[in-house]
């Protein structure tokens, strides 16, 4: 439906909008000559890392569309994926058809913790993103819980290779040899040097695909209504806390896909830190992407998969060459993660203030106005 | 006249919720003692030392209480949890350092590093509490997100920064601070060594008399402060800004304040922490100081904009006892040594509990 | 619809009362298909409360339901909820809007009840996955807008829109539903231009020539006489009057909304004229911008020792000049007390200057809701004044002996019950929240008191008492007393002089032994 916007684009507005993203940019360029990585190497490790990583960053679209914020909360999906994977590692099945049984398994375990998740948070309107990190870092004990100590000795364990010597909990790293890359060799193609994993970008484009298509549902609908006023979508008989909960369970179904989608391209996981820093990563790519906490677009994940992985591969090398030291770089990028998502957060907030102090400014010019008429 | 009684009736209501809330609130509080009560008891019945685990309690108190008083400022103010405490573990660790670095030794070595490490708490405490002031509201979220980013920064700074001193950077190269820095020869027992008396002098346990009566001290300052009028003031800020604003207290400067005195308190806090552990410890590592401060005042029975002096204390306590005496207790009982877990769950679980509560008042 | 001789609504015997205090009487109600009707009466007549029984608002079951029938088209009805009332064909356009910002009149128009396609997806999840059908969204939308007979387009998006085209958004909202029979607009007016609004009345008489019946509450007289068959007002929980429009002017409809027995009226011997007294505080050129209650432009000077009531319609700007004055909301303009000109937007100046404020927003500016009465009473006072503090070596401590002393002998004389100084605020009733508000007040000591609202949400006898003591301060410490408040009668029982606020302007200043219906003419004359 077209839509008839008064607000003219400038300039200005334009890189004030998207200061982020060019930021990224100038640090990419700046990086660039100094870590000295051939282009055909850069191109491949992009491609990599996109394939990697863009189906979990766009697990975080909905809850956005939803007014709910960044889901801090999507660690809770990539914990399912990794308990799936673990399962179907002890039942032997390689191959695709093991990544594809992980993700089916995956599904209950992610629409629990997404019910969990999406009831909380709705005791918490207002403040979602603090309650979704902290039950994230609340679900990583249980997680814990589950893998170091009931499984092998309530849930049934059989290969010992998986387990602790002692008997009960997994070993500190799940090796996925046996479907390593399996999705991303598949139909991949070679374009001069570099290694496009062809199916698992057509599954991506698939659940973009889906994203644009959800949009124009009623659901879809529904969801844009919550987020902008729950009571008016309350008034006009929209179920607003159970929106919100499909919402979430949406997110954390589909960043359990991508959990899975990120694990068989690298082949191994370590059991117990794996999910810990994906929220944080695949949040600040989106924001990189010039993404803000009410809004985000299929776009600003791309975009910013690339820049915030560019960086990731540039910068330790860049902090080598400049400092002699290759812990700056590795240090530089947390930094840049971490301050990234800070920036964004204090944009949105102090934007929601300006707003209430622009309104009550215009409301009293009215009035000047109106007196200086009176005169 | 129809707006008045309707008006009644939703009084009443929420008269009738808060109520319940009242005795829906001690609920984790109550387990959470109730399951060191246990562990207490059942100490003895699996072999473990009693005296050995009190003595435990009592030294980590010691070293933490500190820290979780940090908390009590901001709370008070209406600034939330201070999830940004790791701005004061900065400007403590850089006071620790610049002490050594400047050649101070021993227990007097202490109260320079406090000394130094105040004027960077009041320019961070100052610069976070005007950050603050602007994204009322939105306080938590940012405050973690500040002391991350904060704490990758200063991993940098720590590379970089000039410091020469032999004890702190790496013996090979010569430059960039250790992981680790032994206490010993400076600061390490300052407080804790002040009129210390022995419990089981053979384990090397002793009751650190002088880093209790140090943290009573700054309690007992806390503890005057907010029974001053600028204390009462900050409280009422706290409590409802509005009534605040209209009572003619300037709200953001009372918050800035608060802000201040959190940061100041958290420096001198890890600055005791690292004197009864004996080593200071950077890069990564002022991350795990956040979570148990923040557990241990809503253990204690805080909310997200109430915290007094008995709150640290019993907080403090049960959060300690907990990661004390797990280890040992649940491990002889189950086999199994499940403390880590217990202990995320518990500190993070209370957080989410103290967050899905409504809060009155202030939020509107 | 069985029965076609019967007329569309009728209320028989309405009475609702909010815990024995009766706010609606026998009301009897009947409106024929395309009638229009007007509902007219004071803030507190009890409309408001009548619409929302009739539109099954949760408000009205959670207070113990009502008595009375309700019938549509000769079927009694009793709706639940507001849902209940849609689907019977009963549409509400609100004081406050309902819209989503960021969608276009077409979507908001069709908010929950759009159009949509089933498709592979929503066959095996569900209706909600079912695609959206924006053809016909906008088409409907169409319909409806037509069938208002106001143009406004229906893909602009609310937030770029101007307030009445949002207002007229609303109303289509409402026509779209095809079931709808009854429109009840609340003050739809009240937001428009004088344009605006007459377009609006324009639609109303379409609608009707289409058989939708409307009623159609608004303060703005000529409105009412313009556009409906029927005028109904109320008073105090009674209708006093219905009667055809035809048969009504303005002056008439006025003297039936504030008419009143004449025992009510403020006994002469305590009016005071004052004659006197010189000027404490002069207010020139107050713009306040407070939310819904605006303040354009006020001059109104305030004499020593006098209790000047400021009276007026809700909305019309008198709660903003006490807000205005002592720093709560943004003003601008000059204000004098005592010769000096007191600086706006800062309530702490205000304060060192001895004046007080007792806010209409109790449980939100007025108390500390989670301390105890101590704290309450004597904060200001001590924030302010440096009382009730002790000095203690190199600290000055809060004076706890003090501060007791001073909250128990407002305790006792202003009976508020608790039990004990140390009983928190918010566990009091309204009455007494508002008695410990008046007591944060009288702890200032102050030359000049701002009370707002005073006796709002609390029982009669509390009422009476808070009134009591108003005076009691006045004539015994001579202060000058500003009470702002809704009820006429409240003013007239304890001032000496009434202004009356209308369209966020002095409309005038009357004795308080002028008749009613002087105010009343006042309240409605620049209504906006």
């Amino acid at each position: 439906m077209k839509r008839k916007q008064t607000s003219k684009v400038s300039l200005k507005r334009l890189l004030q909008d998207n200061s982020v993203p060019i930021m990224f940019v100038l640090i990419c360029l700046v990086c660039l000559p100094l870590a000295g990585y051939s282009p055909a190497y850069l191109l491949n490790e992009l491609v990599t890392r996109m394939g990697r990583n863009t189906f979990l960053i766009l697990a975080l679209l909905i809850p956005i569309m939803a007014g709910m914020g960044l889901n801090f909360g999507m660690t809770l999906g990539a914990m399912a994926g990794e308990i799936a994977l673990i399962l179907v590692v002890d039942w032997q099945i390689w191959g695709i058809p093991g990544i594809i049984l992980a993700m089916i398994i995956s599904i209950p375990i992610s629409i629990l913790l997404g019910l969990f998740c999406g009831n909380l948070l709705n005791k918490a309107k207002g403040r979602e993103m603090v309650t979704s990190y902290f039950i994230s870092y609340f679900m990583n004990g249980v997680y814990q819980l589950v893998v170091l100590f009931l499984m092998g000795s309530i849930i049934p364990i059989m290969h010992s290779t998986l387990k602790l010597p002692r008997g009960y909990g997994i070993r500190n790293t799940v090796s996925l040899l046996s479907m390593r890359q399996q999705l991303d060799n598949l139909l991949a193609i070679n374009v001069g040097g570099v290694k496009i994993p062809v199916l698992t970008f057509l599954i991506i484009a698939v659940l973009c695909l889906v994203i644009i298509w959800f949009r124009r549902t009623k659901l879809g609908q529904d969801m844009r209504a919550v987020a902008q006023d729950m009571n008016v979508a309350r008034d006009a008989g929209i179920n607003v806390d159970r929106t919100r909960i499909i919402a979430i369970v949406m997110s954390t179904v589909v960043a359990g896909f991508g959990m899975i989608i990120y694990l068989q391209n690298l082949g191994n996981f370590p059991t117990y830190s794996a999910h810990t820093q994906i929220g944080t990563f695949s949040i600040a790519a989106l924001l990189v992407g010039g993404a803000s906490v009410e809004r985000a677009s299929i776009g600003n994940a791309f975009l910013g998969v690339t820049l915030f992985h560019m960086m990731f591969i540039l910068a330790p090398e860049a902090g080598t060459a400049i400092t002699g030291d290759s812990m700056i770089g590795e240090y530089f990028r947390t930094f840049v993660s971490y301050g990234v998502i800070t920036v964004a957060l204090i944009m949105y907030e102090s934007r929601k203030h300006r707003a209430k102090s622009q309104t009550g400014y215009l409301l009293a010019l009215a009035q000047k106005e109106e007196e200086a008429r009176a005169k | 006249m129809d707006k008045t009684d309707m008006e009644k009736t939703l009084e009443n209501r929420d008269l009738m919720e808060r109520f319940s809330f009242a005795s829906r609130f001690g609920l984790p509080r109550t387990i959470i003692a109730g399951f060191v009560l246990l562990l207490f008891i059942m100490a003895p019945i699996v072999g473990a030392d009693l005296t050995m685990q009190v003595g435990n309690v009592i030294n980590r108190f010691s070293w933490n209480a500190v820290l979780v008083l940090a908390m009590v400022p901001m709370i008070h103010s209406g600034c939330s949890l201070n999830f940004g405490i790791p701005l004061g573990i900065i400007a403590g660790l850089l006071g620790g350092t610049l002490a050594i670095q400047l050649g101070a030794t021993g227990p007097v070595s202490f109260f320079i590093a406090i000394l130094l490490a105040t004027p960077f708490a009041l320019l961070l405490g100052g610069g976070y509490g005007w950050l603050l002031n602007r994204i009322k509201g939105g306080e938590m979220m940012i405050a973690t997100y500040v002391g991350l980013a904060s704490i990758a920064f200063m991993c940098m700074m720590w590379l970089l920064l000039p410091y020469t001193s032999p004890t702190m950077v790496w013996g090979l190269s010569g430059k960039g601070l250790r992981t680790t820095i032994s206490l010993d020869g400076f600061y390490g027992g300052a407080l804790a060594n002040f009129l210390q008396i022995p419990i089981d002098p053979a384990n090397g346990l002793y009751f650190p008399t002088g880093a209790i009566l140090f943290f009573a001290l700054l309690a007992l300052g806390m503890w005057a402060f907010l029974h001053t009028k600028t204390g009462t003031a900050m409280t009422a800020v706290g409590s409802n800004p509005l009534f605040a604003r209209a009572s003619g207290i300037n709200v953001d400067k009372m918050r800035l304040l608060s802000v201040i005195m959190s940061t100041w308190l958290g420096a001198v806090g890890i600055l005791v922490y690292q004197q009864g552990f004996g080593f200071m410890q950077l890069y990564m590592a002022p991350n795990n100081m956040t979570l148990p401060t923040v557990a241990a005042i809503l253990i204690g029975g805080a909310a997200v904009n109430k915290a007094t002096i008995p709150h640290v204390i019993i907080g403090t306590i049960l959060y300690q006892s907990v990661v004390t005496l797990t280890p040992t207790v649940m491990t002889a009982m189950i086999h199994m040594d499940v403390s880590e877990v217990v202990r995320i769950i518990i500190s993070n679980g209370m957080i989410v509990y103290a967050l899905t509560r409504k809060v009155k008042g202030g939020s509107r | 619809m069985e029965n076609n001789n019967a007329p569309l609504l009728e209320m028989r015997n309405i009475k609702k009362d909010f815990f024995g205090n009766q706010v609606l009487s026998d009301i009897n109600i009947t409106l024929g298909p395309g009638e229009v009707l007007g509902l007219v009466g004071e803030n507190g007549a009890g409309k408001s409360t009548l619409m929302k029984i009739l539109f099954g608002m949760d408000v009205i079951r959670e207070t113990g339901g009502y008595e009375g029938e309700i019938r549509l088209n000769g079927q009694a009805v009793k709706f639940a909820t507001p849902f209940e009332a849609l689907a019977a064909g009963i549409g509400m356009v609100h004081q406050e809007f309902s819209l989503i910002p960021g969608f276009t009149a077409a979507e908001n128009i069709l908010l929950n009840r759009e159009p949509t396609k089933p498709n592979i997806v929503s066959q095996v999840f569900g209706p909600r996955l079912d695609t959206l059908d924006y053809k016909t969204i906008s088409q409907r939308a169409d319909q409806a807008i037509d069938k208002m007979g106001v143009k406004i387009s229906g893909d602009m998006v609310i937030s770029d829109m101007p307030v009445g085209h949002k207002q007229f958004t609303e109303i289509a909202r409402e026509l779209s539903k095809d079931q709808l029979k009854l429109l009840i607009l609340d003050e739809p007016t009240a937001v428009l231009t004088e344009k605006e609004a007459e377009a609006l009345l324009t639609s109303i008489r379409s609608m009707s020539a289409q058989g939708i019946s409307v009623i159609f509450i608004t303060h703005r007289l000529h409105e009412i006489l313009s556009v409906c068959d029927t005028v109904v007002v109320m008073r105090d929980g009674y209708v006093v009057k219905e009667a055809p429009a035809k048969e009504l002017d303005v002056q008439e409809i006025t003297r039936w909304m504030v008419g009143r027995n004449v025992e009510s009226a403020a006994s002469a011997a305590d009016v005071r004229e004052l004659p006197d007294a010189k000027t404490i505080m002069s207010i020139r050129k107050l713009w306040v911008d407070m939310p819904g209650e605006t303040v354009r432009n006020i001059d109104l000077d305030i004499k020593e020792g006098e209790i000047l009531g400021i009276g007026g319609l809700a909305g019309q700007g008198k709660l903003g000049i006490p807000n205005g004055i002592m720093g709560l909301y943004e003003a601008g303009g000059t204000v004098e007390f005592e010769g000096k000109p007191i600086p706006l937007n800062s309530p702490r100046k205000c304060l060192d200057a001895s004046l007080a404020f007792v806010s209409e927003d109790r449980r939100g500016v007025g108390l500390l809701l989670d301390e105890s009465l101590e704290w309450n009473v004597a904060f200001g006072a001590m924030q302010i004044q440096n009382k009730f503090l002790k000095k203690f070596g190199l600290f000055t401590w809060r004076d706890e002996r003090a501060i007791r002393a001073v909250t128990d002998k407002y305790i006792d004389e202003l009976k508020i019950k608790c039990t004990g100084s140390k009983q928190k605020a918010k566990e009091l009733s309204g009455g007494n929240q508002q008695k410990v508000c008046l007591a944060k007040a009288f702890a200032l000591q102050p030359k000049f008191l701002f009370v707002s609202e005073p006796t709002r949400g609390i029982d009669v006898g509390a009422k009476a008492l808070v009134l009591e003591a108003l005076k009691r301060f006045n004539r015994e410490f001579g202060v000058t007393v500003v009470v702002i408040s809704s009820e006429l009668e409240e003013l007239r029982q304890c001032c000496d002089r009434i202004a009356i606020v209308s369209g966020g302007r002095v409309a005038g200043i009357l004795p308080a032994t002028e008749s009613s219906e002087a105010f009343g003419t006042l309240m409605v004359s620049q209504v906006v």
